[in-house]
């Protein structure tokens, strides 16, 4: 054995320790009945339970438009920021990025607070608000990092060959950025999906998400639900990332 | 002017600048249906700027440039094509990182101008097949471009422009990207494709060789100015200054003196020549082709003698570095080799002798009378011979070349500066010195500097002399 490779031992120890341990237990839990005895009732009860899928359902849904949202104010902002002729300073890119080194909890109980003071009704409206405001950041940085390192030699290219300037951005500028678009759109939709304290601060808990669901199955003790639910979400995330982190061209027409 | 037949492009008193630098200075140039025309300066000279502005990526500060236009009736107008987008001009260019999509394969890559243009799909299918097998691509259709060599992706570069059918095709530095061996082929197949489709190409370059082998017309920059405009013949033999005569091909060029008509002086002997009209003892430049020396131990009529110093074989030639009796050094090629340390004997034909007016015999700089002894020039105060005329404003001061002195530590001069340009004049080195003014100095010195390096200037006072402007405004 190489020297070399004794070095990777530390991680590996906090690999299995942090996460391979926690991720063995959310299954083992996940397949036991109360008693300790293997089950796939807690799997199936999902199914069954018409609360649960339909938190489900409103779970997804907040998910999708949310990153729909962040898509749509990002992807320009982004766009505008990347481009040295309509942005001189790199400190408007920084302004952008700013909000995320502040703790989202912090960041949560503030807007709540502001929506209050403002006199809003809690509930969807200033849940995508919040949400949106919290994941902005996220979906701005991938993208404007893409096109700040885009060749812009490409968009000559397409202009000589007799691409107006709306063309030009549809069939290279953004083809060209779906990297960026396909890594913003993973780290909006999967934290959105399994979140709770947002939905808890910013409606009042009247629109519960799954993330809601897990976390009350689990301060309730009933982990082998909780832990059922966790792994369903998991395998959802991870069915998300199979999706957007394949072919280019595939992210293009579906997921979003 | 009945030499402005056929113009496809005609480029009138184009300048351009970048914040405090100005890229191009008051360029005019024409170009011809289906020529083969070539930028050539060195790097930073504003060639790949002037390509860029007839791309219309690049807008001009001043002038024009006029573009052969047809209009939707089919008629032929010349047209200004200032604020034109790119999108609209007539031309297609290859770029110099080739700029291919990374995101497409080759067939898309090359049918995307006909897409855009809605040519039916059988016509792009068939009209890709033919530019594919022009570039000797044939069935690369659906690789992906990232999987191609270099000199590949250069072909199908190549092909997306010209499946367009271009009025003009522009190229910049297409061949910079590639290896010795390959840049020779495709030199030969461009050649080809221009006399095949007889498409104007406007080829930018600072690889001498590429633009003689190439070229109909070359354009000599330098400086954002244009130095000669000419066949590559002319250009080689009759280089108009030394600029010129330096960047192409190898040449010997020597500080010398027009006795009269038909009479040169330069290292130390006459020479017959064939130019007249510069008057009598007339400082001229002087350039000599290295293969243009003819060399023998013992040579018939010959004209003057040298010592060998060094012989390397070049592969046809072998390259001598002869010391002559008069003790400058001349570079001669020829197909004989001579042993270093021997006697030789030197003869140079009439015709082989390029006599050129010289640009400046001093340096002339704008500068300002500040009292009697001094005077604010290269932005900076110089201490200088007494003025008698008591006068103060601006002026001029004369300082010969051989006069100025460049120091290694840029604090130890006056001012400071960059050498930008040397010319080995045989006998001793030409400097052209940008100062921190941005101004240039010309120095005459034996020493060996290297392009680039930073330098003191210092100049003592007795040598510089200063004239009045005689009350004109400038």
């Amino acid at each position: 054995m190489g020297k070399r490779s004794n070095w990777a031992i530390p991680y590996l120890i906090f690999l299995i320790l942090f996460v391979a341990l926690p991720l063995l237990l959310i299954v083992v839990y996940a397949l036991q009945d109360g008693n300790g005895g293997f089950t796939f009732d807690n799997i199936t009860r999902f199914f069954t339970d018409s609360d649960a899928l339909s938190t489900f359902a409103v779970s997804i849904e907040v998910a999708i438009e949310n990153t729909l949202i962040c898509l749509l104010l990002g992807y320009p902002a982004a766009y505008i920021l990347a481009n040295k002729n309509l942005n001189k300073s790199a400190v408007t890119a920084i302004l952008f990025i700013l909000p995320m080194w502040i703790n989202a909890l912090m960041r949560t109980l503030a807007t709540a607070e502001l929506f209050n003071v403002m006199g809003f009704t809690l509930g969807k409206g200033t849940l995508l608000m919040g949400m949106a405001y919290d994941y902005l950041p996220f979906m701005i940085y991938p993208i404007y990092n893409v096109l700040l390192k885009m060749d812009h030699s490409y968009e000559e290219a397409a202009a000589d060959l007799g691409a107006t300037p709306v063309q030009v951005f549809r069939k290279v500028t953004l083809p060209l950025s779906m990297p960026g678009i396909s890594s913003g759109i993973l780290m909006v939709f999967m934290p959105t999906v399994s979140t709770f304290a947002i939905s808890e601060f910013l409606t009042n808990n009247k629109i519960k998400l799954f993330g809601t669901i897990i976390q009350e199955n689990i301060n309730s003790s009933m982990w082998n639900y909780g832990a059922a639910l966790s792994l369903i979400m998991l395998v959802i995330i991870g069915l998300t990332t199979l999706v957007l982190g394949g072919e280019d061209s595939e992210v293009e027409g579906g997921t979003v | 002017m009945s030499g402005k037949e056929n113009v496809i492009i005609d480029i009138e008193h184009l300048s351009k600048s970048f914040g405090d630098k100005q890229v191009l200075k008051d360029i005019s140039l024409y170009i011809r249906k289906g020529e083969f025309v070539t930028l050539l300066g060195p790097s930073g000279c504003g060639k790949t700027t002037l390509l860029r502005m007839i791309a219309g990526f690049l807008q001009p500060d001043e002038g024009t440039i006029m573009m052969e236009w047809e209009s939707r009736g089919g008629q032929r107008e010349f047209r200004d094509v200032a604020g034109i987008p790119p999108h609209l001009r007539p031309l297609n260019t290859v770029f110099q990182r080739y700029a291919l999509f990374p995101h497409l394969d080759v067939y898309d890559n090359i049918a995307f101008g006909l897409k855009l243009k809605g040519v039916p799909k059988d016509e792009i299918d068939a009209r890709i097949r033919k530019v594919l097998k022009l570039v000797s691509m044939s069935d690369y259709e659906d690789r992906d471009v990232d999987s191609l060599s270099g000199g590949q992706q250069q072909r199908v570069a190549i092909a997306r422009a010209i499946v367009n059918r271009p009025k003009v095709l522009l190229l910049d530095e297409p061949l910079a990207a590639l290896d010795l061996k390959m840049r020779q082929d495709m030199q030969i197949e461009l050649k080809e494709m221009h006399q095949k489709l007889g498409i104007t190409f406007i080829y930018v370059t600072h690889d001498q060789s590429e633009a003689l082998t190439l070229s109909d017309t070359i354009v000599v920059m330098n400086e954002g100015k244009i130095q000669q405009i000419g066949t590559p013949t002319d250009i080689y033999n009759e280089p108009v200054n030394s600029f010129v005569a330096d960047f192409i091909g190898e040449s010997n060029i020597l500080n010398g003196t027009m006795v009269k008509d038909r009479l040169v002086n330069f290292i130390g002997h006459d020479f017959e020549c064939v130019d007249e009209g510069f008057g009598e003892n007339v400082p001229v430049d002087v350039v000599i082709r290295p293969e243009d020396v003819y060399i023998g131990y013992t040579l018939e009529g010959s004209q003057f003698t040298g010592t060998v110093k060094s012989c390397t074989f070049k592969g046809v030639h072998y390259e001598m570095y002869v010391d002559t009796d008069s003790g400058n050094e001349l570079q001669i090629q020829d197909y004989d080799a001579f042993e270093p340390g021997k006697q030789v004997q030197m003869l140079i034909h009439p015709d082989d002798i390029q006599v050129m007016r010289k640009e400046r015999i001093e340096n002339v700089i704008d500068c300002e009378i500040i009292d009697e002894n001094h005077v604010k020039m290269l932005g900076e105060v110089f201490e200088c011979a007494p003025i008698t005329s008591g006068s103060t404003g601006p002026a001029r001061a004369h300082i010969s070349f051989a006069k100025v002195d460049l120091m290694d530590h840029e604090d130890d001069g006056d001012t400071s500066g960059e050498v930008w340009f040397i010319l080995y004049k045989g006998d001793h080195y030409h400097l052209t010195v940008k100062t921190v003014s941005g101004e240039y100095v010309y120095v005459d010195t034996d020493d060996i500097w290297d392009k680039g390096d930073l330098v003191g200037i210092k100049i003592l006072p007795e040598d510089i002399t200063v004239e009045m402007n005689d009350g004109q405004e400038k």
